[in-house]
């Protein structure tokens, strides 16, 4: 290793731009999984190049509602405890308000589920914790033992020495780079002021500078960096008394948005309460011109001004001691991204460039191994699809989004965040053509891919009573839903409905080479006849699910694959990025071209069948099929396919006839009863009882297609990704099989309070005397989604349980804020509870 | 003709070659005793000697004062004086006197109407172009800024005694007197060791300074400090070096665990050779110095003095 | 004891000093700010008399609004009270200063009057004492030690040759310099305090003096690269041979 060159060596196989924690533990995996050839750039020196890992609090506090995140963490505080650099002091999240100890039950429910020990305190308890805490300020604690501080500067320093003892590292300090050369969209050098390097792979990890680096190559990462302020008070005695840099708890308090941690004789204070102070990523001053470092931005002492009360409320016996003064204020640099996760990954835009940005000191070292491995075999360990960068559509990854949700999205850092909790900056930038009509019904939209959709309807509100639809009586529970989803999931029931599933990402496939190549992208035999609907999983190389999807076959050279709104960016890439390069298959994506109108329900056919002078019986319109109709007039592709578990269509037009299309069927259906439906229905009740799985919440890489239940009667001989390990696993035999659950009657799960309570997804999964379930790949069970099932008049959980577990009839409990209910096992497996035959929507 | 306001340090014989380089004819004046024969060799043919039983103990005010009375008593075109601080009081006051404007610190003059000049702000940070819109000129020249003397050597100097008339009206401002004065004796200081060993940051302690006191003694030098050293209390201010503190021009400035910060940069940097121990081989004193040696200076100190041992033994 | 003390917001730059396009200020975009050292030393020396004699400690600064910062700053310390002399952003020249902290004091009589010997940024060295003459104050510069006695103050600094002491009866003015006193952080009450308190704004648009800024520049930095003698114990030998051969050993 050599960090005072002046040339860096002229080629290599991956370069890494940022020797902040990510990219020295990206070094370090690399080399570990034999990499040879790293070189690490910084523009700063070392050990503290000046970037966000300096100056942060390096804390951590492991648990985190996302199951990828806190994997992460864990993962991390692994790697923090192996180099010795870790600190473990425990840490409490305290609680101002009733609403925050309804918030520290639940994350205590996802401590369960994740599997990481977790108490909730009492007031007293906290002070006896930390003596210098104002018990009479707070209701409660929720308290992490595990909770620690880290020094990820030397956690750097030992990753880059290992790496080069493995001879496979070139450190080059004060070396920034000026450019990134690209060949027919892939990178193939890097330019910097100690010469240019040849390399077909670069990984940016510079935190803040992310974007700007990105853009030499033409690629975004949709990020900015924003203001996190921090203070310095003391000398405080009895903390300087300890003799260490850190002797007691850290603690959170939340409802002030802020944190306190012992820094040696001061405490040290954070703030994630002040107005969004967001930067341009060109701006950040240069080492030189900075006064302390570049992310570590004059401290603007009127957004700190109100946090002042609130920690000398908590902390007033030792803030208030004389000679304890504020030592030093910064206003350090950190990185927001649109949806407050990591940008991970290998940019769509261009080829061989990795972003591993926006990553937080509990994450840094996990991450470092995750793009490890993901560079190396193609599958982290963990699943990163929340992370993924290609997560982001076009207009996500503009500046415009970036800003609007960074500033809605800061004080969420220590907010309470539903997890179905809408944005409400940068909206309505995708309509479907149904909109205006929509508006007119009355939708309340949620968002998916930046598009509206509607989740229900208020129009459809008489329908509450006339199904006699109970609400939900917890205020949490029924946050962001409506008793009216599930009145129009008995409506479609019993009449029809019409929904709105424009947001679908749509893909033409064609050329000589496109049954081979899908053929090769998913699990399911793509071979079939011309008309032919074919539902598969697409799987990771691993065989962890990467997508799940339907492909039509239109053509004996031409395929529509149609997959989800929220996964349709992640999947173009791709699909894209495993095109042949013979020019055998042309893809397009053609989501902009087509609005998607899925009519579902007894009355389906009748309807349809008025608006068509084509056959649309069941003889001549069979179930997994599709044709090309003609409706009032609108060329329209019908699929012959449900995801509700009814009789319908998924109606396919040119986008610019949709608002006709919509019509057309309303007119035809009003004598039938349709209503339109929102995606209440067709994404959770109606998808429940059919026990169909969801992309991102059953579905993820860290499980198989035989865990899911979605392994198919026979393998086809062609082979596809992830093939070997597809292989493997039908072999081996689940480990854990998706069971869908059932809570009991209302007495069941109702309150000690007295309230009937209703799951939300995420909770632990538990043995019935209260014990976690882990299967033997080290998986916990819990809750991927729950919701009700109108039809079948119960509340449905979906989740994973280890062979012993997956027995129909098992009685098993949910911890759900704090306390535990009786759950059943109903079905293990993909046969739907309701209609298990299917006879309704082959009918 | 100039008027160049010297006192007794070497740095008023630069400020007078740079004062003849302006192509005026230039006349001094002191306030104590003054070398006509060195005036003479370095071709001034006059002296202002000001004079007066008041000056000794009083405040800066009453120097001023006087300067102020022989400036309008000789009406020269400009007043040139030392960046000393008692001269540059004293030139203060001539301004606040008589509605002046003054330029210190002055690196580059050039004379005419206006007077061009350029001058260093915050130490050394920064130089800034101004105009001085004024007639008499007051300035001052920066330490270190010399020139070729302009005038060759005159047969002689011309002392011309002054007294002023320090007269009731200007008593309110003259009240400060000085009542103890004491001579800081023939230690050496900051200001005239040949050798100072400074340290900052990564001493880490009041005691890491025990090293640096060692070496300072083999090398015949002081301890210097910078201002973080300071702040924790690890050292007296009377030792800090930078912007704040002192000034220095040593034979040899060896900074030990000092960044380097331009506060500091601007105290140390006219030291003939400047070493710098550090861990950090970026750290800008570093880049900055002549000779770099990178690592913990509680290795490398200790290794200098059994070096020194060794040789002196040896 | 009613003491006064005159501040100035100053840029707190890095290593090197951005400057604006036309180059006449500095660019401060990206720069904090902050009251000079000296000056800082004169709001603990008011705070610490204030404390022991009583009275008043009022902090006045010339300059933009945004100078509010420091005054909040220097009450945070414990002043009781800010002056705001606004005259606008760009920077004035030393008459021009010194004119505007002379009208806004106005009659008010003050028992002392501190001032940083220069300031952080413009080191012109004059205004305090500008600022003396015209309240008809004695002053003294270079202070690094204030003791009060009888009516009158005791001033110590340290010149060329060792120390003077100088007896001033009240009211006087003195500028001050690092070392007087080990500034203290403004404490968390102390902020609170100075978030609520009141500064008094005078507006005050000052005649130009008769230096004129053109414009800045930074210094050239001519230095070369530094020889690296070695690495840790093992440069010793190198650093005594150099020791050598500038002379400071035989």
């Amino acid at each position: 290793m050599s960090t005072d060159s002046s040339r860096v060596p002229s080629s290599a196989d991956v370069v890494i731009i940022g020797a902040g924690i990510v990219g020295n533990s990206v070094a370090y995996h690399l080399a570990e999984l034999g990499w040879r050839n790293i070189v690490l750039l910084d523009k700063g020196p070392l050990p503290d190049p000046g970037g966000s890992t300096g100056h942060a609090s390096n804390f951590i506090f492991p648990v985190d509602h996302s199951k990828e995140i806190t994997a992460l963490t864990l993962e991390s505080m692994r790697q923090y405890e192996k180099l010795g650099t870790i600190t473990t002091c425990g840490g409490i999240e305290v609680a101002r308000t009733e609403e925050r100890i309804e918030e520290l039950k639940r994350r205590l429910a996802s401590s369960k589920a994740w599997g990481i020990p977790s108490e909730l305190i009492t007031p007293e308890r906290v002070a006896q914790l930390v003596p210098f805490v104002d018990p009479s300020v707070i209701l409660g604690g929720f308290w992490t033992p595990s909770a620690a501080v880290v020094d990820p500067l030397q956690t750097g320093a030992l990753m880059r020495e290992q790496a080069s003892a493995h001879g496979a590292l070139t450190v080059s300090a004060n070396t920034e780079v000026t450019g990134i050369s690209t060949e027919r969209g892939r990178v193939t050098a890097i330019h910097t002021d100690k010469g240019d390097i040849a390399t077909d792979r670069i990984v940016v990890a510079c935190g803040v500078w992310s974007p700007r680096i990105a853009r030499m190559a033409g690629a975004r990462i949709p990020l900015t960096p924003a203001v996190h302020q921090m203070m310095d008070v003391g000398p405080i005695p009895e903390l300087a008394d300890t003799g260490t840099e850190i002797a007691y708890p850290i603690v959170r308090d939340m409802d002030a948005l802020m944190y306190e941690r012992q820094s040696g004789a001061d405490l040290e204070i954070g703030s994630y309460a002040h107005r969004p102070i967001l930067h341009e990523p060109d701006e950040i001053p240069s080492i030189e011109a900075a006064a302390l470092s570049p992310t570590q931005l004059p401290f603007t002492q009127d957004d700190f001004d109100p946090q002042l009360e609130d920690a000398l409320e908590l902390f007033g016996s030792i803030l208030n001691e004389p000679g304890a003064g504020v030592r030093h204020a910064i206003n350090g640099l950190l990185s927001m991204t649109p949806d407050g996760a990591p940008i991970l990954g290998e940019s769509p835009e261009v080829g061989g460039l990795w972003s591993a940005a926006a990553v937080w000191i509990k994450e840094g070292p996990g991450v470092g191994r995750m793009m490890a491995e993901w560079m190396t075999t193609g599958t982290p360990e963990i699943d990163l699809h929340g992370a993924d960068i290609a997560r982001f559509y076009p207009h996500q990854r503009t500046t415009h989004h970036v800003v609007a949700r960074a500033n809605e999205g800061f004080n969420k850092i220590y907010g309470i965040v539903h997890p179905r909790e809408q944005w409400a900056s940068n909206r309505r930038q995708r309509l479907s053509p149904f909109h205006a009509r929509e508006v007119e019904a009355g939708a309340v939209f949620f968002e998916v891919g930046g598009w509206e959709r509607p989740h229900w309807y208020e129009s459809n509100r008489p329908l509450v009573t006339e199904f006699g639809v109970p609400d939900r009586p917890h205020e949490w529970d029924g946050r962001w839903w409506s008793p009216i989803t599930n009145a129009e999931h008995l409506a479609m029931r019993e009449r029809a409905a019409m929904i709105d599933l424009t947001a679908f990402a749509q893909f033409d496939v064609s050329g000589p080479g496109a049954l081979d190549y899908l053929q090769r992208m998913v699990m399911a035999q793509v071979d079939k006849a011309v008309g032919r609907l074919i539902y598969t999983p697409v799987l990771a190389p691993n065989g962890g699910f990467r997508s799940d999807l339907t492909i039509v076959r239109l053509g004996d050279e031409h395929f529509r694959v149609i997959t989800g709104g929220a996964d349709g960016a992640r999947d173009a890439f791709w699909f894209r990025s495993h095109l042949p390069d013979d020019g055998s298959v042309a893809f397009a994506d053609i989501t902009s071209a087509v609005c998607t109108l899925g009519l579902w329900g007894p009355r389906a056919r009748d309807i349809l069948a008025a608006t068509t002078p084509d056959d649309v019986s069941n003889e001549a319109f069979g179930f997994g099929t599709a044709k090309r109709i003609v409706i009032d007039g609108v060329p329209v592709l019908a699929l012959r396919v449900s995801y509700v578990g009814d009789l319908g269509w998924e109606l396919h037009a040119p986008f610019e006839h949709g608002q006709h299309l919509w019509d057309a069927i309303a007119a035809a259906g009003e004598p039938h009863g349709i209503v339109p439906a929102g995606i209440g229905v067709y994404g959770t009740t109606g998808r429940l009882e059919k026990g169909y799985r969801l992309m991102g919440a059953e579905l993820d890489s860290e499980y198989n297609a035989v865990e899911a239940g979605l392994a198919l009667p026979k393998v086809k001989s062609a082979d596809f990704i992830g093939k070997e390990a597809y292989l493997a696993a039908r072999e081996s035999g689940p480990a854990a099989t998706l069971c869908t659950l059932a809570l009991g009657n209302t007495a069941d799960h109702t309150s000690a309070s007295g309230i009937a309570r209703f799951p939300q997804g995420g909770e632990p999964i538990l043995a019935r005397d209260g014990e976690r379930i882990v299967d033997r790949k080290g998986r916990s069970s819990y809750v991927t989604t729950a919701g009700a099932a109108p039809s079948l008049g119960t509340y449905l959980l979906m989740a994973y349980l280890p062979p012993e577990y997956a027995v129909e009839g098992e009685r098993l409990v949910v911890e759900y804020m704090a306390e535990q209910y009786p759950v059943t096992v109903a079905r293990v497996g993909r046969t739907p509870l309701f209609d298990p035959d299917d006879t309704r929507m082959k009918s | 003709m100039i008027l160049a306001v010297l006192d007794d340090s070497p740095a008023a014989l630069d400020m007078l070659a740079y004062t003849q380089s302006l192509g005026q004819q230039v006349e001094a004046v002191t306030f104590g005793a003054a070398d006509t024969d060195d005036l003479a060799k370095r071709g001034v043919r006059a002296v202002h000697r000001i004079a007066h039983d008041e000056l000794a103990d009083c405040a800066p005010a009453a120097s001023g004062e006087a300067l102020s009375q022989l400036i309008e008593h000789l009406r020269p075109e400009g007043v040139v004086g030392v960046c000393s601080d008692a001269v540059t009081e004293a030139m203060a006051h001539v301004a606040a006197i008589t509605g002046l404007p003054l330029a210190t610190n002055c690196v580059e003059v050039s004379t005419g109407d206006p007077w061009l000049l350029t001058r260093v702000r915050g130490g050394g940070m920064l130089l800034e172009e101004a105009e001085l819109h004024a007639s008499p000129a007051l300035l001052t020249i920066a330490q270190g800024v010399s020139g070729d003397i302009g005038a060759g050597p005159v047969e002689s100097c011309e002392v011309r005694e002054f007294t002023p008339e320090l007269t009731e009206a200007a008593a309110t401002t003259q009240q400060a007197r000085i009542v103890e004065r004491a001579s800081r004796g023939s230690g050496m200081t900051l200001a005239t060791a040949p050798v100072i060993v400074s340290g900052g940051r990564g001493v880490g302690s009041a005691d890491g300074y025990r090293a640096l006191e060692e070496l300072a003694e083999r090398l015949g030098g002081v301890v210097g400090c910078s201002r973080v050293a300071t702040n924790n209390g690890w050292r007296p201010h009377s030792d800090q070096v930078g912007l704040t503190g002192t000034k220095v021009a040593p034979e040899l400035y060896l900074a030990c665990g000092i960044s380097g910060a331009t506060q500091h940069w601007v105290g140390c940097m006219d030291s003939k050779v400047i070493m710098a121990v550090n861990t950090d081989p970026e750290a800008p004193l570093v880049r900055r110095a002549t000779y770099a040696v990178i690592g913990d200076i509680h290795e490398v100190l200790p290794a200098v003095i059994d070096e020194l041992k060794a040789r002196s033994e040896g | 004891m009613d003491v006064l003390v005159c501040v100035k917001r100053v840029p707190a730059p890095g290593a090197k000093v951005p400057l604006t396009d036309d180059a006449t200020e500095i660019d401060t975009r990206y720069l904090g700010h902050t009251i000079g050292p000296h000056e800082e030393c004169a709001v603990e020396e008011a705070v610490r008399i204030v404390k022991e004699h009583g009275g008043s400690a009022t902090v006045l600064a010339v300059g933009p609004a945004e100078a509010d910062e420091q005054l909040r700053y220097a009450i945070a310390m414990g002043a009781d009270r800010g002056v705001l002399v606004d005259v606008g952003a760009a920077e004035l020249d030393p008459q021009a200063t010194a004119s505007a902290i002379v009208h806004a004091v106005g009659d008010t009589r003050y028992d002392l009057v501190l001032f940083g010997t220069e300031s952080a940024d413009a080191s012109h060295y004059q205004v305090g004492i500008r600022v003396a003459r015209a309240l008809g104050l004695p002053i003294v510069g270079g202070i690094k030690g204030v003791k009060f006695e009888d009516g009158a103050v005791q001033l110590r600094r340290e010149v060329a040759d060792g120390v003077e002491v100088y007896r001033v009866p009240l009211p006087t003015a003195a500028a001050v310099k690092e070392g007087l006193n080990l500034p203290r952080y403004p404490s968390m009450p102390g902020r609170l305090k100075a978030k609520k308190a009141r500064i008094d704004v005078v507006p005050y648009e000052p005649e130009p003096g008769g230096l004129r800024k053109v414009r800045l520049r930074q210094p050239n930095d001519n230095r070369e690269e530094a020889i690296v003698l070695g690495h840790g114990a093992d440069a010793a030998p190198a650093v005594v041979d150099v020791f050598e051969r500038i002379g400071v050993i035989s």
